[in-house]
């Protein structure tokens, strides 16, 4: 047990905040007793891919000093984790990839000089798939990452460190990535809130490019208030990121507390209740339906016509966008370089080494959609009927203000189950790749637990740049629930 | 839809990947399971549909074209696999001209 004053199972940012501020507790005990959980929980868990104590406590203690001089900061001492696919200077950045295992960033991203100027400090780089690539974590290049509440399953991904770090109190919060369901599938699957933005609403310079049309940066939290902190934190117009938005976005922690009694029009897609969704899940949405119904709101069925292509749109897209971003791995200007007899196979010889089985399926597929002959088929043909997805939504907005959606058609499956057929991999993400496609925020919010208590997931989705809307929903959801999110081996550190 | 052990070995070449022999017939396997898939897109009509490249689209932004420096050069050229005075360093890509 621990000797600190405070329960870690019980903090939130939130909490944390208001005991650093009070004076009851300091930013370097708080880190300590983090990186004493990372030692002791994560070598079951695989959460972290790089942990720096020297450079975790010297934060720490630049932010106690910091605030012993008056300084101000909104995250001031706040320990967080943070995807390894996201920029920190001078740390390591694999996106568990080898091809990238002994690059340290040069530069900080935006996100990270947002969170650094509110005072945040950081205890480590999390898991992912590779370039954030797969659903389960299973295909990081170094090890997979296991689901908290039962180590046998697959924490979700490719966001699995973070939300399985966020959800063992091992930092307080964690920013991730969300192509597909990178953010939204984790947080359902390790049983904490994540979200994703609006398309534009956070820059993505110093995320390291998978799909650029379809990448967001977005939070994980314990609760929706914290969520909706680190959102209003690293949100905001960057010149550096060509795809930002100029948009004035309101007070995000504001709008939770003025929006306690808001009554909203709720939009459940009729396409979304398909069969081979899981007994549990449905069971555990039509409650959430009722729930919703209990706090006033006004539920209807709509229709989202074009739902059943969209695996198909997202696997023509996210791979043709990847094979040309991820062309920059040749072995010149950083990564794995394997000696060829010349240029050319050099180049084969390191990427072939470098990247991993699905980052170099997905690099063919790609490839091949873009390829004369197969371009008009593939890319343009996919690159029309995602109009026709977006179409759909925004035909949806013009009824209800919200629409509400299980996460996965699953709750979280085993380590294994997945991964030799890689179709059934991709079609675990069909509730989550429409809001990516349409460029929608969408956060996942803990709804329950199956009956062998593994966490459960419901979707809130709103229209373009109602991310406030999305927040205020899952907060008074939120309290109408009051469930506990401490899985029970995290008791008994 | 198919894509035989020749295309796929194409396919590697464009995108500048080295395949084994056992990967070849892998990826062909799984890759035209995958493609499979995909033509269910043909069923829907989108003759007069625009496509959309990105979610949302605004202006493209302009600013001036002023030169901003860099100020940890050093940090970057770290992370190259060979250097030589500044330069990144390839294996030679011209032939020695003839009768040398």
């Amino acid at each position: 047990m621990s000797t600190y004053s405070f329960d870690v199972n019980e903090l939130t940012i939130a909490k944390a905040f208001n005991l650093l501020e009070e004076g009851k507790v300091t930013s370097y005990e708080l880190a300590q007793a983090l990186l004493e959980r990372i030692k002791k929980l994560d070598p079951k868990i695989k959460a972290f891919l790089y942990v720096n104590e020297e450079w975790t406590l010297s934060q720490a203690k630049e932010a106690d000093e910091k605030r012993k001089n008056g300084e101000r900061g909104r995250l001031l001492g706040i320990p967080l984790s943070i995807k390894d696919n996201i920029l920190i200077k001078g740390h390591p950045t694999t996106c568990a990839s080898k091809i990238l295992q002994n690059y340290l960033a040069p530069y900080d991203a935006y996100v990270i000089t947002k969170l650094k100027k509110e005072g945040a400090i950081f205890l480590g780089k999390t898991n992912l798939d590779e370039f954030a690539m797969g659903s389960s974590t299973e295909n990081s290049g170094f090890f997979p990452t296991k689901n908290p509440w039962d180590l046998e399953r697959v924490p979700g991904g490719s966001s699995g460190g973070s939300a399985a770090a966020t959800v063992c109190r091992m930092g307080l919060g964690s920013l991730g990535s969300d192509t597909g369901g990178s953010i939204r599938q984790p947080a359902s699957f390790c049983g904490v809130v994540g979200m994703k933005p609006t398309y534009g609403l956070v820059s993505r310079f110093g995320l390291v490019a998978f799909a650029s049309s379809l990448d967001q940066i977005g939070p994980f939290g314990l609760t929706v208030e914290d969520t909706a902190l680190l959102l209003e934190v690293i949100a905001g117009h960057d010149t550096y990121d060509s795809t930002s938005a100029k948009v004035d976005m309101p007070s995000f922690t504001q709008r939770l507390k003025e929006g306690k009694k808001v009554k909203f029009k709720i939009g459940v897609p009729k396409e979304y209740l398909l069969d081979g969704l899981h007994p549990e899940v449905e069971q555990n949405f039509k409650e959430m339906l009722s729930l919703l119904i209990k706090l006033g709101h006004q539920v209807k069925e709509i229709s989202l016509p074009h739902t059943k292509y969209a695996v198909a749109v997202y696997y023509i897209i996210a791979p043709a966008e990847a094979a040309s971003n991820l062309a920059r791995y040749d072995g010149v200007k950083y990564g794995l370089r394997v000696e060829g007899r010349n240029l050319l196979e050099m180049y084969k010889k390191s990427r072939a080494h470098g990247f991993g089985r699905e980052v170099k399926r997905r690099i063919m597929l790609g490839t091949y959609a873009l390829s004369a002959g197969y371009y008009e088929a593939f890319y343009l043909k996919a690159s029309k009927v995602r109009t026709l997805i977006k179409q759909d939504f925004l035909e949806a907005f013009k009824e209800v203000d919200l629409l509400v959606t299980p996460v996965s058609p699953t709750p979280p499956f085993k380590l294994g189950e997945k991964t030799a057929d890689p179709l059934q991999m991709y079609l675990s993400d069909i509730f989550t790749i429409p809001v990516n496609l349409a460029g929608l925020p969408g956060l996942s919010l803990p709804s329950g637990y199956t009956q062998t208590g593994l966490p459960l997931g419901l979707q809130i989705i709103g229209a373009h740049f109602k991310d406030d809307l999305v927040l205020t929903l899952a907060y008074q959801l939120e309290k109408a629930l009051s469930l506990t999110n401490i899985p029970p081996l995290i008791k008994e550190v | 839809m198919g894509i035989d052990i020749k295309e796929v070995y194409k396919i590697a070449h464009l995108a500048r990947l080295e395949l084994s022999e056992n990967e070849g017939i892998t990826y062909s396997a799984e890759l035209s399971k995958i493609l499979d898939y995909f033509s269910m897109l043909n069923e829907v009509e989108t003759s007069q549909i625009p496509p959309t490249f990105h979610p949302l689209t605004w202006d493209t932004p302009f600013r001036e074209d002023e030169v901003k420096p860099f100020a940890d050069r050093e940090e970057i050229l770290k992370n190259a696999p060979e250097l030589w005075e500044g330069m990144f360093v390839v294996p030679k890509v011209v032939k020695a001209p003839q009768g040398s």
